[in-house]
C-alpha cells in the first residue's frame, strides 16, 4: 500500500459537491483529512491518500477532472 | 562551552511540539516545523557587546541560531556590506536608502548563511550527506559546504542548465545529477530521493533549521544601522522563506533588547514569469495560486512556494507590499544598481530593483524612510541575462586617431585634452 499527501483546492460551483465521499466510494482508496479551509467561496483541503499507487493514481485523474485543483503536498523543492 | 538556546520544533499551523530532530513536517496536520527557543535564557546571554566581540561572518550571532558554534561549519559566510546608496537614492527619491549585498558571500549568494547552518546541523545529526536540488547558487553553496564539512554531496540540477553554474558547483566534486525533464518531474523525483535515502537534503529535512540561517541578514542590517531596525525591507521573493526570517530576525533582536521596536514594513519583488506570491497580494488573498515559472530570474523561480501563505500574512502584518517586474525590468534593474552603486547583482537583484522603484512610484515606499534593499546574488553568476544590454567595447587599432575616431563616433566629440 501507499501513500500520498495532496491538497484540493475548490472553487465555489464545486464547494457542495461530496468529491472527497465519492474518491473513497469510487476508487479503492482511503481518505484522510488533516487539514482545511473551506469558506463559502473557495477551500482547500489537505489529505493523506492510502491504496495502491495505480489507484490513487486513477481517483486522482478523476477528481481533477472534476474542476479540482490537485497539488502535491511538498512545495517547490527545487531552489535557486 | 557555548550551545544552542534552541529548545524544540513546532508546527506552524497546530503548535504541536516536536523534540530537535531531521523532520520538517507535522505528522498530524502536515503543517511546516519551525525552530523554538528558549529567549528568556538567550536573553541572559547575548549582548550589543557580545556580539560585536564575536568573529566577522554570521557566526557572530551563533547563540540566535539552532546548533553549536563550536562544530558551526564556516567556509567565512556574512556580516557583508551595508552600503549607503546615495546616487540610486537620489535617483528614486529615497534620502536614506542602503543595499544589503550579499553578492560578497564565498559562493556568492545569500544561500551560504542558510547552507552554514543546515549543514552545521546535519553534522550533529550525524549525516555523512549533504543535498539538495537547485537551478544554481542552492547547489553551489551545498557543494562548498560539503567539501569543508568533509561530507559526501547530493547535488540535483535540471540538464539544461547553464554551464557556468554547473562550473561553480562541479569544482567542489559533489555527485552533481543532471536531471532530464520538467520542473515539475525534478521536484517530484526529489521527493521521492529524500523519502528513500537518509540523506540531509538542506531545503527539505533540515528545512527548519536551514531557514533560520536567514534570520542573519536581519541581524546585520540591525547592527550595521548602529543597532536600528530599518523602516522598510525590500526582499526577493521565491519560497517567501528569506521574506520572512529577514522579519523574524529583526523581530528577534527587537524581543531581547537589542534594538527598539519600529514596526519595519516587508515589501517584496518578483518576476512577471514567476509571481505566485504577488500575484495572490494583488487579488487580497492568502490563497497561493502556483504557477509554472517562465522568466529570466531563474532563482527566484518557485512556481509553488512553501512559505507563500506566511510571507502574505507577513505583508498583511506589516504593511508591505508586493511589486513585480518584466523580465526587461530585471535587466534595467541590474544596469541601474551597477550604473549608479557600481554592484553587479544577478538577476534576483535587478527583480530587487525595479520592484523597488514601482513600489516608490506607487507611493508604498516613503521617501524618509530608512529603506534597505536586499541584493542576494552575484551578477556573474547570470552573465546571459545581461548579455543582449550591455554596451559592446570600442575595438580599435592601436592608434591614438584610431582611438579618437571611435570615440567622436560613440559620443560625437572628444574629451577635453590635457590644457585645452
Amino acid at each position: 500500500m501507499d501513500k500520498l499527501r495532496v491538497k484540493f483546492t475548490f472553487v465555489e460551483s464545486l464547494i457542495k459537491e461530496p468529491i472527497i465521499w465519492k474518491l473513497g466510494r469510487e476508487f479503492e482508496v482511503v481518505t484522510n483529512i488533516r487539514r482545511a479551509d473551506v469558506q463559502a467561496d473557495r477551500g482547500w483541503v489537505i489529505l493523506e491518500l492510502e491504496g495502491q499507487r495505480d489507484e490513487i493514481d486513477r481517483g486522482l485523474e478523476w477528481v481533477g477532472q472534476q474542476g479540482v485543483r490537485v497539488d502535491p503536498v511538498y512545495e517547490d523543492i527545487v531552489e535557486g | 562551552m557555548t550551545m544552542s538556546f534552541a529548545r524544540n520544533l513546532k508546527c506552524r499551523e497546530c503548535g504541536r511540539d516536536y523534540p530537535l530532530d531531521p523532520i520538517h513536517v507535522c505528522e498530524f496536520c502536515f503543517g511546516p516545523l519551525e525552530v523554538f527557543y528558549d529567549y528568556e535564557a538567550m536573553g541572559r546571554a547575548v549582548t550589543r557587546d557580545h556580539i560585536e566581540r564575536g568573529p566577522p561572518t554570521m557566526w557572530r550571532y551563533a547563540e540566535l541560531l539552532p546548533c553549536n558554534p563550536e562544530t558551526a561549519v564556516d567556509i567565512g559566510t556574512g556580516l557583508t556590506p551595508l552600503v549607503r546608496a546615495r546616487n540610486l537614492g537620489r535617483l528614486l527619491g529615497l534620502d536614506r536608502l542602503y543595499i544589503k549585498n550579499d553578492c560578497q558571500n564565498p559562493t556568492w549568494s545569500f544561500k551560504d548563511r542558510v547552507v552554514s547552518v543546515a549543514t552545521s546541523v546535519a553534522r550533529e545529526f550525524e549525516f555523512d550527506t549533504l543535498a539538495c536540488a537547485s537551478t544554481g547558487n542552492l547547489a553551489n553553496s551545498v557543494a562548498a559546504h560539503a567539501a569543508r564539512a568533509g561530507m559526501k554531496a547530493r547535488v540535483f540540477i535540471p540538464a539544461d542548465l547553464e554551464q557556468g553554474k554547473i562550473i561553480g558547483s562541479a569544482i567542489y566534486s559533489p555527485t552533481l545529477v543532471a536531471v532530464d525533464g520538467g520542473y515539475d518531474e525534478v521536484n517530484r523525483l526529489c521527493s521521492e530521493v529524500s523519502d528513500k535515502y537518509p540523506w540531509a537534503f538542506v531545503n527539505i529535512n533540515m528545512r527548519p533549521y536551514y531557514a533560520e540561517g536567514s534570520k542573519t541578514l536581519g541581524y546585520e542590517v540591525c547592527e550595521q544601522l548602529g543597532w536600528r531596525a530599518p523602516d522598510h525591507c525590500i526582499v526577493p521573493l521565491a519560497s517567501g522563506s528569506l521574506y520572512t526570517k529577514i522579519y523574524k530576525g529583526i523581530k528577534e533582536l527587537s524581543w531581547l533588547g537589542l534594538v527598539d521596536w519600529r514596526a519595519t514594513r516587508m515589501s517584496g519583488a518578483q518576476a512577471e514569469g514567476c509571481s505566485p506570491i504577488a500575484e495572490a497580494w494583488n487579488r487580497r488573498s492568502f490563497l497561493i495560486k502556483p504557477q509554472k515559472p517562465n522568466t529570466i530570474a531563474k532563482s527566484l523561480a518557485i512556481g509553488n512556494p512553501a512559505d507563500g501563505y506566511y510571507a502574505l500574512k507577513t505583508m498583511a502584518d506589516t504593511n508591505g507590499a508586493a511589486a513585480t517586474v518584466t523580465d526587461e525590468e530585471v535587466v534595467e534593474g541590474i544596469q541601474l544598481l551597477a550604473e549608479t552603486e557600481g554592484i553587479f547583482a544577478e538577476t534576483a537583484g535587478g527583480v530587487v530593483i525595479s520592484g523597488l522603484r514601482r513600489l516608490v512610484e506607487d507611493g508604498h515606499v516613503r521617501g524618509d524612510e530608512v529603506v534597505v534593499a536586499f541584493i542576494t546574488g552575484a551578477g556573474l553568476k547570470t552573465q546571459e541575462a545581461v548579455l543582449p544590454a550591455i554596451q559592446p567595447p570600442l575595438t580599435i587599432r592601436a592608434t591614438l586617431d584610431s582611438f579618437e575616431e571611435a570615440l567622436e563616433e560613440r559620443d560625437g566629440v572628444l574629451p577635453a585634452a590635457r590644457g585645452a
